[in-house]
């Protein structure tokens, strides 16, 4: 397969010389030390790395919902780093969805409102009942979070994300909780996203099989990037051997 | 519905515990505003309509004796719409379930008049008939005091002739609402009488045929009562008139004006007290409320929502609270008001009652809590705004123990695991615990200032009539007597003591300000009666100069040293300057001493006295009273122990009377306040004491972990409220102290153990119902929902 590009040769994202420091003194934490990077749109990219190597921080960064310390990253023509909050939020509204490594439902909302709750405000978002039936949920549309298991919740926040179709979608470790079969059928749905809009994803892993259906492999260590292959030609999600 | 509302009902239903309780505390807040405006509206209007339906007159004047044909001159004067003429005479009335007889007034009815000045109301019975000269009429109040009706027979000493008179009816009267005995400070039911019989019968015992001795006058509307009055006493001046007077010195109207005054005055500064607390308390659960929402609203800014969107979603959770706060509070402060508002009307013998609410104590209870709601609201979510999404999503940091932290993290050490979790918590969140202290200690400074004022109103009671007024007996001539009459009662039989008073009425004026009351002589050796500094000593009396009581300080703006213009308004009527020499203490009206000597000395009356006070020995007052009935110059006698007892009547059905459904409300908000603390820990911490029981912690365990929060944070709170409690007091017993009475603020160490049973109690029975709350509640529910 090929990534679908409808935007010639402008990257989903550029960032160059990304870092984030928290906090400040001798207790300051470098979880990101110079990032650069080029991500195209329509491509699938798998982040791989050990755990506290900084991936959720880049995905948070490059998803606008935290700011680098320093370095600058562009979403398209758009300077994300240089924007101020407002925009940050129109970007993540227009263009962006989330899934959370721990999946961050509202707890008082069924699992349809959950999805509810993003497609409110997207633009040509799909009906939260197609999303849950393409996570395999449709049973479950009017359960609230406390009575799915984990794995469940999980699908729903991924049905949430892809929901709204957005151009850009984040999953942080969206298999986590999944069992083998589940997790494909999971990977299936990112799949077909992309495969259909030209979604262009980006998935945290620490299942290295899963790299297999990647566009593009980012090998990630102690906040730096340390390798990125190109895999020519992606395995279908249903081939992975988990 | 859109799934914004459903989580916003569902977390609505999810905290019910403590919206609940916020509604309460702020219900209150409002029911008590609402209820004590709509007391004052209704009163007021009620006394406004009654005056009017039954044309209470505006301006009064009596005098000695003038023929009939004068009225016509009065009537003719501009400005004058209705004058009435009457009789108007004192009688005493012998009751056989009184060894003193009783001062009355009996005054002649109209007869005829096609609409008769200060009509009155028959409650029962009928009017005398024409042409009978022995049945009367007597005030309803009166008649009740003493179990008479009609039918009953009244003995009555008139113009020094005893007479038996039938009583065929009682009525009410707008003249008579409220009003005190000649010689008494406060009005009592039994002690004063009033009747009406037929104007012939009267005048034949008071030898006025065809003539009058007072006059009872409307204005046209718009007419000025001063020009009237001035022209009325230059009419009247040569028959006899002391000089007319308008509604406000009416004696009735003047009383009742007062109370109103001190309701009016309770109203518009306790409740805003009330207010207060509980809009702090909003304030700080709506911050608090909001705060535990931070990774939700971290977690809405992820997806785009705007600033304003989520705002507007959270707000509308504390405003719906601050809304159905504002508005039990206004049924239950309407429900509360058509309950009392009767019984005020009753007290104030009010014949019908319009009911009238006060919409403006509504509107403003509703923007306050609307208002400080959304302002809690806006302040934390300003402050979550400023964090990115990412930042709010995660939980907040716990604190740096490397610094400071030393010295506590070794002292935890020592402490087992819950225990250790009680304090980790209370130094990781020291902004939500102080919260919660500030807020107990606010619910408990409410109840300790309710309950210093309960204290004041007894001290108020002692001071006045243990410490001041120490008398068994004072005794009021019907004019004033050389001094040998006080000799006279020393002689009795029975009396140990006897001291001379002098009370003479005057206006004192101190430059725009003034006021009319009297100046009490007494003896510079004075036990039985005297004046007290702040501190309770005796001030001695001066041998020139007054010693004015501090209210009167106060409404004159004098002080030591001060010349004030006294207007004497009795025999020769001179006016006089006296220096002020001292600011006495007084709870009880407003008085003004003098040195009874400088005192006649200012009146050019050597030697003279108008009453005197009694000191009578035990098992001998049967005796005294009987020989103070037999002494013709003796106009009234009145017992200390009938006055306190009038006194604590006032007190607890008049104005005062507010401070009991107060301090049910002030109880009722500590523990609202106390009980939301409670629920507040226990919502936010659901999902850490589900843990703890699936890591093997017993229910106990678990719930210690929470009540012990709650016990710490009570027991911070103690010694604040104690110390803003007695803040707080000084306001709430400015509010409560009127023209009459004053209240004074005691710290009794029973109040302030009482304050503290009352939080302690409710902590109790708060982390009960919790307690029962959290064994009741699913552990795996709480583990899988956040904290
Ligand atoms: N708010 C924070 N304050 C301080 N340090 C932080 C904070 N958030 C993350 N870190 C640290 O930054 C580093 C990178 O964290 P990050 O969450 O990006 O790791 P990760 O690669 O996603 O790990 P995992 O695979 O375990 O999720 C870690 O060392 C982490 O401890
Ligand atoms: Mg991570």
């Amino acid at each position: 397969m090929e990534p679908t590009s409808d935007r010639g040769d402008v990257p989903a994202f550029r960032a160059s010389g990304v870092t984030k420091i928290y906090g400040e003194g001798r207790s300051a934490v470098h979880a990101l030390r110079g990032v650069d990077l080029e991500i195209r749109n329509g491509e699938i990219v798998v982040l791989l790395g050990a755990s506290g190597s900084g991936k959720s921080t880049l995905l948070n960064i490059l998803g606008g919902l935290d700011r680098a310390t320093d370095g600058d990253v562009w979403f398209r023509d758009a300077h994300l780093t240089a924007m101020n909050d407002r925009a940050l939020t129109r970007y993540r509204r227009d263009h962006v969805g989330f899934v959370f490594q721990f999946y961050n439902l509202m707890p008082s909302l069924t699992a349809r409102e959950n999805v509810e709750l993003v497609t409110e405000i997207a633009d040509h978002p799909m009906s939260a009942a197609e999303a849950l039936e393409l996570v395999g949920l449709g049973a479950r549309v009017d359960h609230f979070p406390a009575q799915l298991s984990g794995g469940e919740q999980q699908r729903v926040a991924i049905a949430r994300a892809v929901a709204r179709q957005p151009d850009v979608l984040f999953c942080d470790e969206p298999t986590g909780a999944l069992d083998s079969r589940t997790g494909r059928a999971v990977l299936r749905v990112l799949q077909d996203v992309n495969a259909k809009l030209g979604t262009t994803v980006l998935i945290i892993t620490h299942a290295a099989a899963t790299a297999a259906m990647a566009h593009r492999v980012i090998h990630f260590a102690d906040g730096a990037i340390r390798k990125v292959e190109v895999n020519a030609s992606p395995a279908h999600a249903e081939e992975i051997i988990w | 519905m859109s799934p914004l509302h459903a989580k916003l009902l569902r977390d609505l239903w999810r905290i019910k515990g403590q919206a609940l309780a916020i509604i309460v505390v702020i219900g209150i807040g409002v029911a008590l505003q609402v209820m004590m405006s709509g007391v004052i509206a209704s009163l007021t209007q009620t006394r406004d309509a009654y005056y009017q339906r039954h044309q209470f007159a505006e301006v009064f004047a009596g005098l000695s004796r003038a023929p009939e044909h004068v009225a016509s001159r009065l009537r003719a004067i501009d400005g004058v719409a209705v004058a009435q003429t009457r009789l108007r005479g004192l009688a005493l009335i012998d009751i056989t379930t009184r060894d003193l007889p009783i001062n009355a007034l009996i005054l002649s009815l109209p007869g005829g008049a096609a609409r008769p000045l200060n009509e009155i109301m028959l409650t029962s019975g009928r009017m005398p008939e024409a042409g009978r000269l022995d049945e009367i009429l007597l005030l309803d109040s009166f008649a009740k005091a003493h179990g008479l009706g009609p039918g009953d027979n009244l003995r009555v000493t008139l113009n020094g002739a005893r007479r038996q008179f039938e009583i065929v009816g009682t009525a009410l009267s707008p003249e008579f609402i409220y009003f005190a005995a000649p010689g008494e400070l406060v009005p009592h039911d039994a002690r004063f009488g009033v009747i009406w019989i037929s104007r012939p019968a009267l005048a034949a015992a008071l030898d006025l045929e065809g003539a009058f001795n007072e006059v009872l006058i409307t204005l046209v509307r718009g007419a000025r009562s001063e020009a009237v009055l001035d022209r009325v006493d230059r009419i009247l001046d040569p028959y006899g008139a002391p000089g007319s007077y308008d509604r406000d010195e009416h004696p009735s109207n003047r009383f009742l004006n007062e109370e109103f005054k001190g309701l009016t005055a309770s109203a518009r500064n306790v409740p805003p007290v009330f207010m207060l607390v509980a809009a702090f308390l909003l304030y700080i659960v709506t911050s608090r409320m909001l705060q535990s929402e931070r990774e939700e609203i971290g977690l809405m800014k992820a997806f785009g929502y705007t600033d304003a969107e989520v705002g507007g979603h959270y707000l509308q959770m504390v405003v719906l609270i601050a809304l159905a706060g504002a508005l039990f509070g206004s049924v239950l402060g309407v429900a509360m008001g058509r309950l009392i508002i009767p019984l005020y009307a009753g007290f104030y013998k009010l014949p019908f009652l319009l009911f009238r609410l006060d919409l403006a104590a509504f509107l403003s209870g509703l923007i306050i809590s609307v208002g400080v709601a959304s302002l809690g609201g806006v302040v934390v979510l300003r402050r979550i705004f400023r964090l990115t999404p990412a930042e709010a999503m995660r939980p907040p940091a716990p604190p740096d123990y490397s610094r400071a932290g030393h010295v506590a993290q070794a002292l935890l050490e020592r402490f087992d695991q819950p225990t250790r979790m009680v304090f980790r918590r209370i130094f990781r969140q020291p902004w939500r615990m102080l919260g919660a202290v500030a807020g107990i200690a606010a619910g408990m400074a409410l109840s300790l200032s309710m309950l210093i004022i309960y204290d004041g109103f007894d001290e108020a009671l002692t001071r006045t009539f243990e410490v001041i007024d120490r008398s068994d007996a004072s005794v009021s001539f019907t004019a004033p007597e050389p001094y040998r009459v006080i000799y006279d009662l020393r002689r009795l039989p029975g009396v140990m003591r006897v001291e001379p008073v002098r009370n003479v009425p005057v206006i004192l004026r101190k430059g725009r300000r003034e006021f009319s009351g009297a100046i009490t002589g007494l003896s510079t050796d004075a036990e039985l009666f005297r004046a007290l500094d702040a501190d309770g000593a005796p001030i001695p009396l001066p041998a020139r100069g007054i010693v004015l009581s501090s209210t009167l300080a106060r409404i004159l703006d004098a002080a030591p040293g001060d010349v004030l213009n006294v207007d004497i308004r009795e025999g020769r009527q001179p006016e006089v300057q006296i220096v002020v020499a001292a600011i006495s203490e007084s709870l009880l009206g407003s008085p003004a001493f003098m040195e009874i000597d400088a005192l006649n000395r200012a009146l050019d009356e050597p030697g003279r006295v108008s009453g005197a006070y009694l000191s009578v020995s035990d098992g001998d007052e049967a005796a005294v009273h009987a020989a103070l009935r037999d002494m013709p110059r003796v106009v009234g006698v009145s017992l200390r122990r009938e006055a306190r007892a009038a006194f604590e009547v006032i007190m607890d059905q008049g104005a005062g009377s507010a401070r009991f459904i107060m301090g049910l409300m002030a109880f009722a908000i500590t523990f609202g306040i106390i009980y939301n603390a409670a629920r507040v820990a226990r919502d936010e911490r659901a999902r850490d004491l589900a843990s703890l029981r699936v890591l093997g912690f017993h229910r106990g365990e678990t719930a210690f972990v929470l009540l012990g929060e709650l016990a710490v944070v009570t027991l911070a709170a103690l010694p604040i409220g104690l110390l803003v409690g007695r803040f707080m007091s000084h306001m709430i017993a400015a509010g409560f102290s009127t023209d009459l009475y004053q209240i004074p603020v005691v710290f009794a160490p029973r109040a302030q153990g009482m304050a503290i049973a009352i939080v302690v109690g409710a902590a109790l029975a708060s982390g009960w119902l919790v307690k029962r709350d959290i064994d009741r509640t699913d552990i795996i529910t709480s583990l899988k929902t956040r904290e």
